[in-house]
């Protein structure tokens, strides 16, 4: 009994974490999606999603209701299981970055010391969902787009672990609350311009958004991995997908752009996180500018520019920056 | 290794000229029109389906019931039914139907009519519930024109 008192602060903490967590996946959808069609219709000279409610703004929450009630169509040929779990495995391991972002000085989940691991492992897991998708809808295009996706998030991991490993030689250490202490006086955007580009890049293709939606390209694949998921298997994929982008822009900020630092407001152990989330959300709106700025590039573009360009580029950034830190 | 440079250097140039023109495209108005809440004016020249005409100088039509748009027709759509009346010189249009759904809108029988009678109507949004929503009479809708 003794050990369940001394384990209840811990307990709570992880209820209200995870229940934040969902709150964050969800509301974050809701407004990305509705960001999206809106700056998407806007960049195009029309104004989007205008019926339902003032200026459309509940066109997302229809969206849902509707997706909720569809029926999910499972192929014929499918490998059933599979099928049903890829979705779950797109959605599920978004949850357990969102623990370790440090969104101020005093709202974080947990404090680890492997936070940035933690992160990167539940990140490459959607992989994997892409994978199984696209293998057990017994679907042509389905298939061409896992293998896309795997040969394109591979490649892109490379550049993204090594411009962040040069942040952590500059930090020396995992721990994403010291790594945002460690910018007070200048932010790593700064100090490493280079690094900060690549992760961007990086970040663009490991989220398969355009201009590296190689896996969904819909003029080619249908809509890639999941073109045979319906109602709320697809949504899932979304889900996990808008998810996943607020987690990679949550990393830039907390290890380029000074995590919640910013002008000092009253109570600023926890209203950082208004700061924290203006940097997030900018982040955001260059990803959907430069979605809707783009064409896709070409798969062999893709590997090439990863193969050719960042991955050298990373590693140059990487050997000056050890030798910096060596001899300052 | 020039080239590997150039190419870098020229392309991320045509990125950022490529953001700053959908960064323009997003601060200007928009110019769609939000069809059902607001419609655009047509123009004279559109050619909808055919009307007949009203004359300010005699209001009223100028059909003589000739049918010879009847005959050009190569849809077999219109209808023209005349008959002699008492004291009025010539035949008196009674009937003038269009059937819609067969018309092609060719124009012969614009083309051909004596008296410029007949013209294309302005009317662009039609939409109905049933085939008889399209069987036009075109005598009533002459009538009714102000």
């Amino acid at each position: 009994m003794d050990i369940f008192y001394s384990l209840l602060p811990d307990l709570i903490r992880m209820v209200i974490a995870a229940v934040c967590g969902a709150v964050i996946v969800f509301g974050n959808a809701l407004v990305m999606g509705y960001a999206e069609r809106k700056l998407a219709g806007h960049i195009m000279y029309r104004p989007g999603p205008m019926e339902v409610g003032p200026h459309g703004i509940y066109q997302l929450v229809i969206d849902g209701l509707k997706l909720m009630g569809k029926q999910l169509v499972i192929p014929k040929n499918a490998d059933k299981p599979l099928f049903m779990l890829a979705p779950i495995l797109a959605f599920a391991p978004v949850f357990v970055p969102l623990l370790v972002i440090p969104f101020s000085d005093k709202i974080q989940g947990f404090d680890l010391d492997v936070g940035l691991l933690l992160i990167l492992a539940f990140a490459s897991i959607n992989v994997l969902a892409i994978l199984i998708g696209g293998w057990s809808s017994n679907n042509k295009y389905s298939l061409f787009g896992a293998i896309r996706s795997v040969a394109q998030n591979v490649a892109y991991e490379i550049p993204m672990l090594i411009s962040l490993l040069a942040i952590i030689f500059m930090t020396n250490t995992f721990s994403l609350k010291e790594i945002a202490a460690a910018q007070s006086p200048v932010w790593f955007v700064i100090l490493q311009p280079l690094a900060f580009l690549i992760y961007i890049v990086a970040m663009v293709a490991e989220t398969n958004r355009a201009p590296f939606d190689l896996p969904e390209a819909e003029s080619e694949l249908t809509a890639g991995f999941h073109t045979e998921y319906s109602g709320m298997s697809f949504s899932l994929f979304v889900l996990g997908e808008y998810a996943n982008m607020f987690i990679v822009c949550s990393v830039a900020t907390v290890f380029f752009l000074g995590g919640d630092s910013g002008i000092p407001l009253p109570y600023f152990e926890y209203t950082g996180i208004i700061w924290f989330l203006l940097k997030v959300y900018l982040l955001m709106f260059f990803l959907i500018w430069i979605r809707w700025t783009y064409p896709r590039t070409r798969f062999d573009q893709l590997m090439n520019f990863c193969w050719k360009y960042l991955i050298p580029f990373s590693l140059v950034n990487l050997l000056i920056t050890v030798v910096m830190v060596k001899l300052l | 290794m020039k080239s590997y440079f150039s190419t870098l250097f020229t392309g991320a140039w045509s990125l950022i000229l490529g953001l700053k023109v959908t960064i323009k495209a997003l601060f200007s108005p928009i110019v769609t029109c939000q069809y059902p809440r607001e419609k655009l004016e047509v123009t004279p020249n559109y050619r909808g389906h055919i009307d007949l005409v009203k004359f300010a100088d005699t209001g009223t039509h100028k059909c003589i019931s000739c049918g010879s748009c009847m005959r050009e027709c190569p849809s077999d759509c219109i209808v023209v039914e005349g008959e002699k009346q008492e004291g009025v010189k010539g035949k008196v249009l009674t009937i003038f139907t269009l059937n819609f759904t067969k018309c092609s809108l060719c124009g012969a029988c614009v083309e051909v009519c004596p008296t410029k009678a007949l013209d294309y109507c302005n009317d662009y949004d039609l939409a109905g519930f049933a085939r008889e929503d399209f069987h036009y009479d075109l005598l009533k809708r002459v009538e009714e024109r102000e």
